[in-house]
């Protein structure tokens, strides 16, 4: 996931669906968290991010758990909760926003 | 400029301890935090509460401020005295990792001018530090998903100029919305976040993507809904109908015997994808208006026509 080549003048930026990458390595995530590796070592640890590979120099993300890790470092750090209460942070924000997106389909709003 | 009333915007009173300030901010950062609210403003009141903490939390720069004094108004003009925080060390507290983000002009012009100059030039200090990541909210339409559009973003970058002062830059980015996004998803884009000092990388920015409500589709994450009207006789009698989608028109045979609420699939016709969603009709009968003879007595044959028809049979013998 290293920075895309510079596109050309007048070109759109290059972009991607955060949600659908896949593959990214924990130095991938250190660099888009800015953050050290043990602190993505303790989410892993936690449950918050189920990365595949068994070590962390195997481990893959994807683009979900970057999204998250980028979650519970910005909770960790603004309101001081720990991993375990990240993760179910995490947890609620999502079963909300599935809950939220139901109401929205259903009530006929986009 | 305009004046910040920290104490205010934190709600704590001005001879509030460090631990009602700690709690206070707790509280409304569990409230305010952009991860968490969903209100509109969530980002701008958490960004001015996270400056008010930044000074409070610290008895330097606490005292450095309450030496202001307690007369001044949140939203009054303001310039700092001369010499207002002499005595005072610790000031310009910029060199904390976590607060690189863009603080009012009134904080910067009180905590961290002072300090700018040789200080803010990383670069010639060998610090190499990555740019911040930006967050931005965009809408977009439903049809966009389907095929992939390049929109535009315009954003306020902040930025050191030669003689170390904080100045704002509008800097427009333009970008391809990837098909197939969905509303929730965020649009990574690599390097186009704050500028890194030295060498250091520029940081991402991710859009967090919405569908505008439209008119006619409705979406339930990768599937997208229509509400398609039909006659009495279409859906009693089946029909061949052209109709829209939002990757364009197309025909749809309505079975005979269709009910009201029928659903109608087209699959692998929502939103596009590796796992595509569907498109789904739902069957709204309705009803030609009674507006003169001949439909009533279109009507009053149909009546005679059923008149076995029991409607209400599910309701119960009687009714």
């Amino acid at each position: 996931m290293n920075n895309p080549p510079k596109p050309e003048p007048g070109a759109p930026a290059t972009s991607h669906i955060l949600e659908e990458l896949s593959d990214l390595t924990l130095d991938d995530l250190c660099r888009a968290c800015a953050v050290s590796a043990e602190l993505l070592q303790e989410l892993v640890y936690e449950g918050v991010l189920e990365p595949r590979g068994s070590t962390p120099q195997a481990w893959l993300f994807t683009g979900v758990h970057l999204r998250h890790a980028r979650i519970a470092v910005r909770l960790q750090r603004d309101l001081g909760v720990n991993p375990a209460g990240a993760a179910l942070a995490l947890q609620l924000m999502e079963d909300l926003e599935f809950l939220r997106a139901r109401l929205r389909a259903l009530t006929g709003q986009i | 400029m305009e004046f910040k009333d920290y104490y205010q915007l934190m709600g704590v009173a001005r001879d509030a301890t460090a631990d009602d300030i700690k709690k206070a901010y707790r509280r409304l950062a569990r409230k305010y935090h952009p991860d968490v609210s969903k209100e509109a403003s969530a980002e701008v009141r958490f960004k001015e509460m996270r400056e008010a903490y930044d000074v409070l939390r610290d008895p330097e720069k606490r005292a450095a401020y309450d030496q202001l004094g307690a007369n001044w108004k949140q939203g009054q003009d303001f310039t700092p005295p001369q010499g207002w925080d002499a005595g005072f060390e610790g000031r310009g507290g910029a060199d904390d990792a976590d607060q690189s983000e863009a603080h009012s002009d009134f904080f910067e012009a009180l905590f961290r001018r002072a300090a700018a100059g040789p200080r803010r030039d990383s670069a010639a200090a060998g610090l190499h530090l990555p740019g911040e990541d930006r967050h931005a909210r965009i809408q977009i339409d439903v049809e966009d998903a389907y095929i992939g559009v390049t929109r535009n973003i315009s954003l306020r970058i902040p930025q050191i100029d030669s003689d170390g002062r904080l100045v704002t830059r509008e800097r427009q980015i333009e970008f391809v919305v990837p098909k197939g996004i969905r509303a929730g998803q965020h649009i990574r884009l690599a390097g186009q976040g704050g500028p890194g000092s030295g060498q250091g990388a520029a940081g991402d920015l991710y859009l967090e993507v919405g569908f505008r409500p439209h008119a006619l589709y409705r979406v339930d994450v990768r599937d997208v809904y229509l509400d398609l009207p039909v006659a009495p006789w279409e859906a009693a009698l089946g029909a061949a109908l052209e109709v829209p989608t939002p990757a364009g028109v197309v025909e749809l045979t309505v079975p005979p015997g269709s009910a009201a609420g029928r659903k109608l699939r087209l699959r692998g016709r929502g939103i596009p994808g590796t796992t595509p969603g569907d498109f789904y009709f739902v069957l709204k009968v309705v009803l030609p208006p009674v507006d003169g003879d001949d439909a009533r007595a279109a009507y009053t044959n149909m009546a005679a026509q059923f008149r076995s028809f029991r409607p209400r049979a599910v309701l119960g013998a009687h009714t």
